[in-house]
């Protein structure tokens, strides 16, 4: 057990891969450059050499093909883009061809490429470098999408990604980067599907992903003092979600609220607590809520982020709400930190 | 005349011709249930390359992609059969005429989108250089596939790795029912656009079989010995419409005197002509080729129409790898 933080973590998982696998391949814009995509992939290309850690051509598309081809022909590669917008270019490839050569071929082949993408947010990111479009990957049968929120997760995820005979969209908020934990050493899997049991409670139930976790925890560390109790489950994959532990959860306490990274509209939130509503009515005793990104594009500039996003306040007094208590002195003791538009002092941008 | 190559070459453009024509034959009867592209009068290319590669070498294609998985030595009745949606076939129903597998051939798939299977075959490449094997990936594209990004993307990084990947451009004139007029600029070659790119590239009579056996077979000695990729634009022709079994000249968006003119260069009649004129004795073999391939499709949609059905609960199976 080793203290890490997130990006460590990932250049971990990497670094154990590609040692035990020589098949493992790791490429992307940046990769091998003086930065190493935060730090995640630093001293690859040392360790392993040009022909499995390279740079590449500012081509998402093809090289998503590249990565598919690849995998067909017997190599498990990684791919990394420092943001998800850019990866929107490769699209086709990861809809048409990776979450479909599995079935679309009659189980005769499968396609294990692993693509990891950098969720900006803050210091101006603005609407192309902030999106969480988790919905549109989790929405395409044949994906498996994950969005871990600890250190120890980004390895013991990322690892089984890589090792998953399936495409995998392996998202990672760039607030998390600097996340301190404890990681264990050596090879770790943690199975994709199964959401992680944060905080056991028994008033609410939270469902968060990826950085909201963060902020739920400290939501939840001010309620405590009001006397409430909350559960808090880090979904930890989106595609597939952890139904029955979804819906354990909510047997036990009758409450859901459900944050969400990405835009309410067509959300992951939204999709859960549909599926609440249609197999669990009975257990519900208040209207289920989420709180998700508004159906905005997120402005560039300072003054206009201020309030934008989730934060451990708005979680906190939406859960009083659903409790029908009294706000109190909720925005005095969680208000948003000044600045507003970095997840801590560590964070300068540029991006 | 190298008469064996010939009558090889000959025998494989009058399978490919007898399969697509036996499905046009009998598509209207409704049972092939799924958008279907047929490669007649385009046997030449698919004919040579069943000549220069190996059963180990990979390659990818289109939605035109019968002859492609033929040529590569795709199981034929699998064929058939997947495109009358049956469990036997080659993609067990799931895929239909657009997504042909035949992974014993190294034939690893077939896609319904233009361009799509580009950087696939590319990666394929790759991973034959990873693995330092002597394996060559090869793509099949048309003319339309030329004008998509992915193009550009794929040329670029196969140039920059020196990968060994065969580019075939079977250049027929026609995306569905838009010429090369109104989609490129006349004064440009696409092989000249490969090799600006960086790829060396050259351009064949793609109706004249010999001349696609010479120019492949030297692409993949060049390739095969490490020298990198290698594109070839090959000018053809689409006999009927370019989805469905019918010809569809009435429709007016080509020319019948083009069409004509083109059915006149047609790949089977000139090289036969050339091969009889070589080798007057080569006639009964020609004769026994086309009784053997009558016999072998004949079978093969006889199996492919008896074939059972996958079960309904097949369609929930196999999203996913376990």
């Amino acid at each position: 057990m080793t203290a890490l933080n997130f990006a460590a973590a990932i250049n971990q998982a990497l670094h154990v891969a590609m040692e035990m696998d020589p098949t493992v391949i790791c490429y992307g814009l940046g990769v091998t450059d003086p930065k190493a995509v935060f730090g995640t992939t630093a001293n690859l290309e040392a360790r392993f050499g040009k022909a499995r850690v390279f740079d590449m051509p500012t081509a998402e598309n093809a090289m998503t093909g590249v990565a598919i081809g690849a995998s067909l022909g017997g190599i498990r590669p990684v791919m990394v883009h420092q943001r998800l917008d850019f990866f929107l270019l490769a699209m086709d490839q990861l809809v048409n061809a990776a979450a479909k050569w599995h079935y679309m071929f009659g189980s005769q082949c499968s396609v294990p490429i692993t693509i990891r993408l950098i969720l900006g947010r803050g210091w101006g990111q603005g609407p192309t470098h902030s999106q969480n479009l988790q919905a549109w990957f989790a929405h395409i049968p044949g994906l498996k999408v994950v969005m871990p929120s600890t250190p120890e997760d980004a390895k013991g995820l990322l690892l089984a990604s890589i090792f998953d005979p399936n495409p995998v969209v392996f998202l990672e908020h760039r607030w998390l980067h600097n996340a301190v934990g404890d990681v264990p050493d050596g090879d770790l899997r943690t199975p994709i599907g199964p959401l992680r049991l944060a905080r056991r409670g028994g008033d609410i139930t939270i469902v968060a992903m990826s950085y909201l976790t963060v902020e739920a925890l400290h939501a939840i560390r001010y309620l405590e003092t009001r006397g409430i109790d909350c559960e808090l489950l880090d979904l930890r994959t989106v595609n597939p979600i952890d139904w029955p532990g979804i819906y354990a959860s909510v047997e036990k306490t009758g409450k859901l609220l459900v944050l969400d990274t990405g835009y309410g509209t067509g959300s992951v939130a939204g999709e859960i607590i549909a599926r609440v509503a249609m197999e669990r009515m009975p257990s519900l005793r208040c209207a289920p809520v989420r709180l998700a990104m508004p159906d905005v594009p997120e402005p560039t500039s300072f003054a206009l982020t201020q309030g934008f996003h989730v934060r451990a306040g708005d979680i906190a007094a939406t859960v009083l709400q659903m409790l029908g208590c009294e706000l109190a002195d909720v925005a005095e003791k969680l208000p948003e930190p000044i600045p507003h538009d970095v997840p801590g002092s560590w964070f300068t941008g540029p991006f | 005349m190298n008469v064996d190559l010939a009558l090889r070459l000959l025998f494989q453009m009058q399978r490919i011709r007898r399969v697509e024509e036996e499905i046009a034959l009998r598509y209207p009867q409704n049972r092939m249930r799924c958008p279907t592209h047929l490669s007649t009068g385009q046997e030449a290319v698919p004919a040579a390359i069943a000549e220069v590669l190996r059963k180990d070498d990979f390659a990818v294609s289109t939605h035109r992609g019968h002859a492609h998985y033929l040529a590569k030595g795709g199981n034929l009745p699998a064929l058939i059969a997947e495109i009358y949606g049956k469990a036997s076939g080659c993609s067990r129903g799931k895929g239909g005429s657009m997504h042909l597998i035949d992974l014993s051939v190294g034939f690893m798939g077939t896609s319904a989108i233009v361009g799509n299977s580009i950087p696939i075959g590319v990666g394929l490449g790759l991973s034959a250089q990873l693995r330092g094997s002597d394996q060559i990936s090869c793509v099949f594209l048309g003319d339309g596939a030329i004008e998509e990004g992915v193009f550009y993307e794929s040329l670029n990084f196969a140039a920059l790795r020196c990968l060994p990947v065969l580019f075939v451009c079977e250049n027929n004139l026609y995306s569905v029912y838009s010429p090369l007029a109104v989609r490129q600029p006349s004064q440009r070659s696409i092989a000249g656009m490969a090799a600006a790119i960086g790829v060396a590239a050259a351009t064949c009579d793609g109706n004249d079989a010999l001349a696609c056996y010479d120019q492949l077979r030297e692409a993949v000695a060049h390739i095969r010995r490490g020298n990198g990729p290698r594109f070839l634009e090959f000018a053809t022709y689409r006999w009927r419409e370019h989805c469905g079994p019918a010809f569809d000249n009435d429709l007016g968006y080509r020319a019948e005197a083009e069409f004509l003119a083109w059915q006149a260069r047609e790949p089977l009649a000139r090289l036969e002509s050339r091969l009889l004129a070589a080798d007057g004795s080569a006639a009964p073999r020609i004769a026994q080729n086309l009784a053997a391939i009558e016999r072998e499709v004949l079978a093969a949609f006889a199996y492919a129409e008896d074939a059972a059905f996958p079960a309904p609960e097949a369609a929930f199976q196999g999203v996913y790898c376990e």
